[in-house]
């Protein structure tokens, strides 16, 4: 009985533990966010981070957009070929890298750059005192390191997505047009035709909640981190995979909300 | 001045701090020493809430400071840090003027600069110091900065967090007498923590020795060699053999 109650309750203890972080993280987001709507503000901190966060982040997104619009232009078009569909490769690669792919990716390539960044910078912070340094100097570490970092990732990361969704459809007609033997004037007409404004925002509202997750998670686990450079390593470990992790999640639940009707 | 009345914290069943009462009269220098791990460093922590205390009172200047003070208790503080504790991201400058770029005390730009190269020059930095990154310093230019920083905004209070660890003995002595000198010239209030003898011997108007969470003892620097208090006499001779464990 004993051998059987022991699994169960590990599990348990597991669940318990998750869903304590869960409440933990809450209350540091809400805490995170009154702190962005109350004085005194760090402009230059908020620009450090939008540099940080959306500007150095360009190549790395813009990069995994254009792989995947190509790659997306050949398995739409060998998918299509099955039943003489291949014309809907342009609006297809569209829809996908706005609504889904965009987005997703984009996200996951900023949780990897940016959230480890921000918990190892952070988490170091912590352990070398320069939280406690910052709360001598009458400076709030909520005020001046997460909420510039919440603003920042969450205005930034939309547009990435805009701009990874917009290198992603170009990477889809370099491959239609140069390899698949597609019109260019076509195309683009396919793609633009097809596309709507509201797959666009619905793609954008996705980055925002994206970039807040992903600095989220960041500041999150670096503020809790550990001693050392063991506990500094863990905290970055746990920030990326929280982020992709929720990341993953908040994008099921946000495609329900935009598209379940 | 500063009172501390019957502070009191625990980390689950380790009782760091078991009711400590010590009183430090404005612009007196109280060097609080003990052996490593006896909680002098969590006692500093409690002062400035950066680690809440489980029980006891704390009044600077007769006024109880609770959560509402801080703020305003904060603003007339400064403190140097064992590590430094410089921000790694902003040249030496931004660090020492980190207080008068920001919030409430917010100065021009350039009259923090002005500030900053002033106080660097006092603590021995030349001016070409100001736009150097924290890590291009060795670590007794760190304190240094660490130091000019602590000062910088004029505070009343200064605490000094092992202010010679990791120094040779001869920037241990500039950085004592660096100390001994602001505190007097600035007539502060300061508490210094350490267990560095030459530190004490340079920077105190008064010694308490903290042990097993109370203070043991507590008296002027000059009957520091004469007390007869054995936790003392142990600990200002690093003897093995004692009333303080050598293994704890």
């Amino acid at each position: 009985m004993t051998a059987l109650l022991t699994p169960l309750g590990m599990a348990g203890r597991m669940v318990l533990a998750a869903l304590a972080a869960i409440g933990r993280m809450a209350m540091f987001a809400a805490n995170g966010v009154v702190h962005i709507f109350r004085p005194p503000w760090y402009p230059g901190e908020f620009l450090n981070a939008l540099i940080q966060i959306g500007w150095l982040s360009l190549p790395v997104v813009g990069l995994t957009a254009l792989f995947t619009g190509g790659a997306l232009a050949l398995q739409i078009y060998a998918g299509g070929a099955r039943f003489s569909a291949e014309s809907v490769v342009p609006s297809i690669v569209a829809i996908g890298m706005v609504r889904e792919l965009g987005p997703v990716l984009g996200g996951l390539m900023v949780a990897a750059r940016v959230a480890s960044s921000i918990a190892a910078e952070i988490g170091t912070m912590k352990v070398t005192e320069q939280i406690d340094a910052l709360v001598t100097l009458s400076t709030h570490p909520m005020k001046y390191l997460t909420a510039p970092r919440l603003v920042a990732a969450t205005l930034a990361v939309p547009v990435l997505v805009a701009v990874g969704d917009s290198i992603g459809i170009l990477g889809g007609y370099l491959v239609g047009v140069n390899r698949l033997g597609f019109n260019p004037a076509t195309y683009l007409a396919n793609t633009r035709e097809f596309l709507e404004l509201s797959d666009v925002v619905s793609g954008l509202w996705k980055g925002a909640a994206f970039g807040f997750i992903v600095a989220l998670s960041g500041c999150f686990h670096g503020m809790n981190s550990g001693r050392g450079a063991q506990g500094v390593g863990r905290a970055t470990k746990s920030a990326v995979v929280a982020a992709s992790v929720m990341i993953l999640a908040a994008n099921y639940v946000l495609t329900e909300v935009f598209f379940s009707a | 001045m500063i009172e501390l009345r019957d502070i009191r914290k625990s980390f689950g069943a380790n009782h760091v701090l078991r009711g400590v009462n010590l009183t430090v009269p404005a612009g007196e220098s109280m060097v609080i020493i003990g052996g490593s791990g006896t909680g002098k460093s969590v006692l500093l922590k409690c002062i400035l809430g950066l680690v809440p205390p489980d029980g006891g009172q704390i009044l600077i200047d007769g006024l109880y400071v609770e959560k509402s003070d801080r703020e305003a208790f904060l603003a007339r503080f400064g403190m140097l840090f064992q590590g430094g504790a410089l921000f790694d991201s902003l040249p030496v400058w931004q660090n020492v003027a980190f207080r008068l770029l920001r919030g409430h005390s917010r100065r021009p730009r350039a009259e923090a600069r002005e500030i900053a190269i002033e106080k660097l020059r006092r603590v021995g930095l030349k001016p070409e110091v100001a736009d150097l990154y924290p890590a291009e310093l060795s670590g007794g230019m760190q304190k240094r900065v660490g130091l000019a920083r602590a000062i910088a905004a004029e505070p009343e209070i200064i605490f000094f967090d092992e202010p010679t660890t990791g120094l040779d003995p001869i920037m241990a002595g500039v950085i004592n007498e660096l100390i001994r000198e602001i505190v007097s010239e600035m007539g502060a209030t300061a508490i210094t923590i350490t267990h560095d003898m030459s530190s004490v011997r340079a920077i105190a108007d008064r010694v308490a020795m903290l042990h097993e969470g109370i203070i043991q003892w507590t008296g002027p620097i000059e009957e520091l060699d004469t007390t007869p208090d054995p936790y003392v006499q142990q600990f200002i001779h690093g003897r093995a053999e004692g009333p303080i464990p050598a293994v704890r």
